[in-house]
């Protein structure tokens, strides 16, 4: 048994009256890679944040190479050789790669000399784990598998023994991921330690020595990875046996509700997001879009709905076509029957400073049904949203109440309610469940399958695999911005794995 | 020869006139590259100038009086800093305050303590600074051409004109030399990367504005020990704003601050000069119309007519640690 | 818009918190006043009396606050659209001309009950178009709002005094400033309805501009809590990419807020131009444009909070007054200290008690305080 490299012992954190982590225990052995898996909201990256001195424990001990250490600032992990990359990347975007690699480490008050050692010990760095990278090169121009280099290299620059990445392949391609954990395993065959947050099982069973489970603030179970299952794993992580199937009959498609053909988006920097796409969606079928998160999901999403402008390509709606290189807005698509369940609640759908009756109207406010004249119809937006909360079981059942104090769970019920009760012809909805307790996940399940029943057309994208399959009749796998391939619900995951993975291009889509 | 002449007078008022706004400018360069909007280089300024003058006055020292225009005016500096760092209020609304505080205070504690309606007495020789002749200057003074430019435009100013236009190679060499310089640019930029980098936002902020303070503090002295010997109600007058709107003019860069500066100044200079006599060919210019140009050209900029006016990305928005 | 803290009862939050900043500022307030030798219990007492004490007093603060009401509507509609007019003061200023023009052409031949509602038009209408350019260019240029409205403020005094040493002024007169109007653009006092309960004005310019404030600040409330269009501002305020996904018009609704705004901004200039002086003069607004982000911050951006928050403040110009009549050594400026320490302690460190008061509701009552810490992410 390997040293020690790390070791945590009953490990409390509370935010408010939410205890993030309860008396954790786990010890991360020296030169491993070790794995640590969780729903979102599990407490992973509150861990480690404790672990980097971002936060401070309410109580525990942290031990490093066998040593009590008091870790108050990421300057004290920093100096005790820890060293941590982000998942949204501690990057100055208009910087170098150099500046960014010195910042806060600098030899003294001039720069000349801490950017000429940096030079030299990246050059070394660079031949040690093939970590190549333009050291002048500014950031907000690289791609972000390089970033996320820079990321490293920022932490083995600092003499990083202790490599904690948070999250890490959320935004790469598979092909940048297979990178990553190449520069992984050769930084463990140097001796250093890694700690791997995700809640990617894939990821955890490729690359991981040994894996430790969260579940709601706890810590669960430390496995050795070869002796362990993807079932036992996700069994830990959700508690009970995952079963992501809801029953669903057979519904003949009908006729073509949505025609996407040829669609081109670029996102704010200019970058094609989605690349001369085409797909149809018909009345009396779910189409699920999945892919790794990043290849244009999100850009297809706002097009679709009319928030942002496609550089091309023509849509359909009920066989006329709208407009969404121009003039289209998403109050005219909801008017012509097209409801969107935004895949951002908290900035997107919902207005949280509102009260819930307040948000039980957004984009549906002009509706006469709402207003008396140019005045809101209160009492009936209250009832109408009483209706809603009833129907849809949201908690607490208060319309007068700051959307702000709902959960995930009901937050999204929220949305849901007020979209689909609108009885549109086309549903669009980007990540159904995303932090949505188990729960309230097999009610949007049910009622999105009941929309299809009802012979509505459906369209889900998600990064959760198992929901896609779950949920479609039909499956679009989405790959650097075009739908390459599709597939039937009875589709493995490794056969969609690998088209999210973009290996068999050649089978492009219709 | 007579239109050589009122150039170089010109050009002579236009430095005058353009160095406090070069060290508002500056002032504010450091604060918004950190991150922390600053309207209150106004009121700054004015309490600088306050300070400085009443100082000197009492203690008969120009020295003492330029210390304690920086002393007050960095004081003031940290209460916008409590307020939008510590606190994270809206940085906005805090500028605005201080700006009120310092209008009313200095008029205030002037009438309070030298009774002279919000007037400090008339600085003496040895409380301002004056002017330095360099050497030759009056030497060559009737030299054609070059007599001139010497003896006006380059001697003759004081300490503090010089101290405004070593600042910008200064404030320069700070920013892209220096290992504060890098963190003061990185936190306007992305304070969450200065954070996990081990540095406090917090406390490189807080030095972002001593730096601010102090160069208002030299800008408020400037007025009321230099340009004018003794400090006047109000006697900012807009400058602060005028240096905002070179701000960001110069997009937030110290060379081109110093260009902008000189312009604004020079705008200012021609109206004096002008008064309202006719221009060949443009005719009569309204002096207003003068005194607006400034800040009709930065809103004709940051309309996106002249290039593209980018501000520091975090800039106004408080840092909340969060993951 | 959101904050990182917790929520507390709503009486706290409307209530305990302005009151115990406004009280700190009065405690900082009364340091400078002992700083300049004085007592400030006797100058608190003095401002006290001066405002309320007499008859003329309550009306000279009512015609102050009446102001007030006005700057600090515009300061928070624009507000609630998540935009800071910081331009309230020029748009105000500017609007003088458009009621120079309505009074100058129709004192003479129309009475005031005609002059006035074209007057309102013209001033709603002049401060509503000076809002409109910094609007536009915020909406459809990007052009940060909050300097473009100061830029507009000097270039909107550099205009009138332009106009006012020119084109406006008499031919002869030697002051900056219009003639005066005649009787047909003075406006009735309502000195008499204070003088209904008893007391004794000798002369004091409270004029029917105070009902057209209140009846605005009504309006105002309708228009952000009941109609659409406050919907939508509101919806625009707190979050952008919501309105975008609602279908609420960036631009659209970013112009609308803003000319609303300055609308109210202009309003303001009736008072002062044909309530009190009877001509615009130069530098008329002198700073009510500023007071009014005071008097927004204070009432909470809540009508009702800012009509309560312009009479403490019209109080405070009245009171001031006095006091600088009674106490030599304390001049109507240390109203601007005052106004200064409110805008600090009301707004720019508005959480700095927070956390406290949290603790000691905690400490009382956990349940009342709310489970949830709601994060928030700066707009």
């Amino acid at each position: 048994m390997a040293q020690a490299a790390i070791e945590l012992i009953g490990i409390n954190k509370s935010f408010g009256a939410v205890r993030a982590n309860r008396d954790i225990n786990l010890e991360i052995a020296r030169g491993t890679i070790h794995g640590i898996v969780g729903e979102n909201g599990a407490g992973k990256s509150t861990l480690m944040s404790i672990l980097y001195g971002f936060y401070q424990a309410d109580s525990g001990e942290i031990r490093v190479g066998g040593k009590p250490a008091s870790i108050k600032t990421p300057n004290d992990a920093i100096a005790l050789g820890i060293g941590m990359v982000h998942q949204h990347f501690m990057l100055v975007d208009n910087f170098s790669v150099l500046e960014n690699i010195i910042l806060g480490a600098e030899s003294d008050a001039l720069l000349k000399s801490s950017i000429a050692k940096a030079r030299s010990e990246l050059d070394r760095l660079e031949r040690e784990y093939g970590l190549e990278v333009d050291p002048d090169a500014i950031i907000e121009e690289l791609p972000v598998g390089l970033q996320q280099r820079v990321e490293i290299l920022k932490a083995l620059y600092r003499g990083a023994e202790i490599l904690i990445l948070d999250e890490p392949t959320g935004v790469l391609t598979p092909a940048e991921a297979d990178h990553l954990f190449r520069i992984l395993k050769q930084l463990k065959d140097q001796g250093k330690t890694v700690v791997l947050i995700t809640h990617k099982l894939r990821e955890i069973m490729a690359i991981t020595d040994n894996v430790s489970v969260m579940r709601q603030g706890t810590m669960v179970a430390t496995r050795e990875t070869n002796k362990t299952t993807v079932g036992e794993l996700a069994e830990l992580m959700v508690g009970r046996r995952v079963l992501l199937r809801v029953e669903k009959g057979e519904v003949e498609a009908g006729a073509v509700k949505l025609a996407v053909k040829n669609l081109t988006v670029k996102d704010s920097r200019g970058v094609t997001m989605v690349d001369d796409l085409s797909f149809d969606l018909r009345a009396g079928e779910i189409v699920g879009i999945a892919g790794v998160a990043g290849n244009g999901q999100s850009e297809l999403l706002e097009a679709i709905s009319g928030i942002r402008r496609a550089v091309s390509g023509s849509v359909m709606l009920d066989g006329k076509p709208i407009d969404l290189t121009g003039a289209a807005d998403p109050g005219e698509l909801r008017d012509r029957g097209l409801a969107h369940v935004p895949e951002d609640r908290h900035h997107v759908g919902l207005v949280l400073a509102f009260e819930e009756n307040e948000n039980s109207i957004l984009g549906y406010h002009d509706d006469p049904r709402y207003l008396k004249g140019p005045f809101l119809n209160v009492d009936a937006i209250v009832a109408d949203a009483k209706d809603k909360i009833e129907k849809y079981d949201i908690r607490p059942g208060n319309p007068r109440l700051k959307t702000a104090n709902f959960s995930g769970g009901n937050q999204q019920k929220i949305v849901l309610a007020r979209e689909m009760e609108q009885d549109p012809g086309v549903l669009i909805v980007g990540q159904p469940t995303r932090g949505v307790d188990v729960g309230a996940i097999e009610f949007i399940h049910k009622r999105l399958i009941a929309m299809r029943d009802q012979g509505k057309a459906v369209l889900v994208v998600s990064v959760e695999l198992d929901e896609i399959r779950s949920l479609s009749d039909r499956i679009l796998v989405m790959f650097a911005g075009r739908i390459v391939g599709e597939r039937g619900p009875e589709a493995t995951e490794g056969e969609l794995g690998l088209l999210m993975a973009g290996v068999e291009r050649q089978e492009a889509a219709l | 020869m007579d239109v050589f002449i009122a150039i170089v007078q010109i050009l002579d008022s236009t430095i005058r006139l353009s160095v406090p706004l070069l060290l508002a400018c500056l002032a504010g360069l450091f604060s918004e590259r950190s991150g922390i909007f600053d309207i209150g280089l106004e009121g700054k300024m004015l309490v600088g100038a306050f300070a400085g003058a009443a100082a000197a006055s009492v203690f008969h020292s120009a020295f003492i009086g330029l210390g304690m225009a920086i002393l007050i005016s960095v004081a003031f500096a940290m209460v916008h800093g409590f307020a939008s760092i510590t606190h994270r209020g809206n940085q906005i609304v805090s500028g605005v305050a201080i700006n009120f505080i310092a209008a009313g205070s200095t008029i205030i504690l002037g009438q309070a303590w030298f009774q002279q309606g919000g007037r400090t007495p008339a600085l003496q020789p040895g409380e301002r600074f004056d002017a330095i002749v360099w050497p030759g200057a009056d030497a060559v003074r009737d030299v054609p051409v070059i007599g001139p430019i010497y003896a006006e435009l380059i001697s003759g100013h004081s300490l503090l004109v010089y101290l405004a236009f070593l600042m910008v190679p200064f404030t320069w060499w700070v920013l892209f030399r220096t290992r504060f310089g890098l963190r003061l640019r990185a936190v306007g930029e992305n304070p969450a990367a200065v954070d996990t980098a081990g540095i406090s936002v917090a406390w490189l902020r807080y030095r972002a504005l001593i730096c601010t303070g102090i160069l208002t503090g030299v800008a408020g002295a400037y007025l009321s020990m230099v340009q004018n010997g003794g400090f006047v109600k109000d006697m900012t007058a807009g400058k602060g704003y005028i240096a905002l709107a070179a701000l960001i003019f110069a997009k937030w860069k110290p060379v081109n601050a110093m260009f902008a500066c000189l312009l604004f100044g020079f705008l200012d200079a021609a109206a004096i000069r002008l008064q309202g006599s006719p221009l060949p060919i443009i005719g009569k210019v309204p002096v207003q119309f003068m005194q607006a140009l400034p800040y009709i050209l930065t809103v004709i900029l940051l309309a996106g007519f002249i290039g593209k006016a980018i501000p520091p990305r975090a800039g106004g928005v408080p840092y909340v640690k969060e993951r | 818009m959101s904050t990182p803290y917790a929520k507390l009862p709503a009486w706290a939050d409307y209530g305990l918190i302005p009151v115990i900043n406004l009280a700190v500022a009065f405690i900082v307030a009364g340091f400078v006043v002992l700083l300049v030798g004085e007592n400030p219990f006797r100058a608190a007492v003095i401002l006290v009396e001066g405002a309320f004490g007499k008859g003329t007093g309550i009306a000279f603060t009512l015609f102050y606050a009446t102001t007030f009401i006005f700057t600090g509507l515009s300061v928070a509609v624009a507000a609630h659209c998540g935009l800071f007019n910081i331009g309230t003061e020029g748009q105000a200023y500017i609007a003088g001309l458009g009621i120079a023009i309505v009074c100058l052409s129709f004192d003479s031949t129309l009475p005031w009950w005609l002059t006035f509602p074209m007057a309102i038009v013209a001033s709603a209408l002049v401060g509503a178009l000076w809002a409109l350019i910094p609007a536009y260019l915020q909406a459809r240029r990007g052009s940060h709002i909050v300097i473009t409205t100061i830029m507009f403020n000097f270039i909107a005094a550099s205009s009138m005094v332009y106009l006012l040493v020119g084109l406006l002024k008499p031919a002869g007169s030697q002051a900056p400033q219009t003639r005066n109007f005649l009787a047909g653009a003075e406006l009735p006092k309502l000195n008499w309805v204070i003088e209904l309960f008893g007391a004794k004005i000798r002369s004091a310019p409270l004029n029917v501009t105070f009902l057209l404030a209140l009846l605005m600040a009504f309006l105002v409330w309708l228009l952000i809590w009941r109609t659409k269009l406050g919907y939508e501002m509101r919806t625009y305020g707190h979050s952008p990419k919501a309105a975008r996904y609602a279908g609420i018009s960036e631009t659209r609704i970013i112009i609308t807020a803003m000319m609303i705004s300055g609308a109210l901004a202009g309003m303001m200039a009736l008072n002062p131009v044909m309530g009190d002086q009877h001509n615009v003069a130069i530098d008329f607004v002198s700073g009510a444009g500023f007071v009014g982000i005071a008097v927004a911050l204070m009432g909470r951006l809540h009508p009702v909070g800012i009509v309560l928050a312009a009479v403490l403040f019209g109080m405070l110009y009245q009171g001031g007054a006095e006091l600088a009549f009674e106490m030599p050594a304390i001049s109507r400026d240390m109203i601007v200290i005052i106004q200064g320490l409110v805008i600090l302690f009301a707004g720019a460190l508005e959480h700095m008690f927070r956390p406290y008061i949290q603790a000691m509701f905690a400490s009382f009552s956990p349940r009342s305080v709310g489970m949830e810490v709601v994060k928030g992410r700066g707009a």
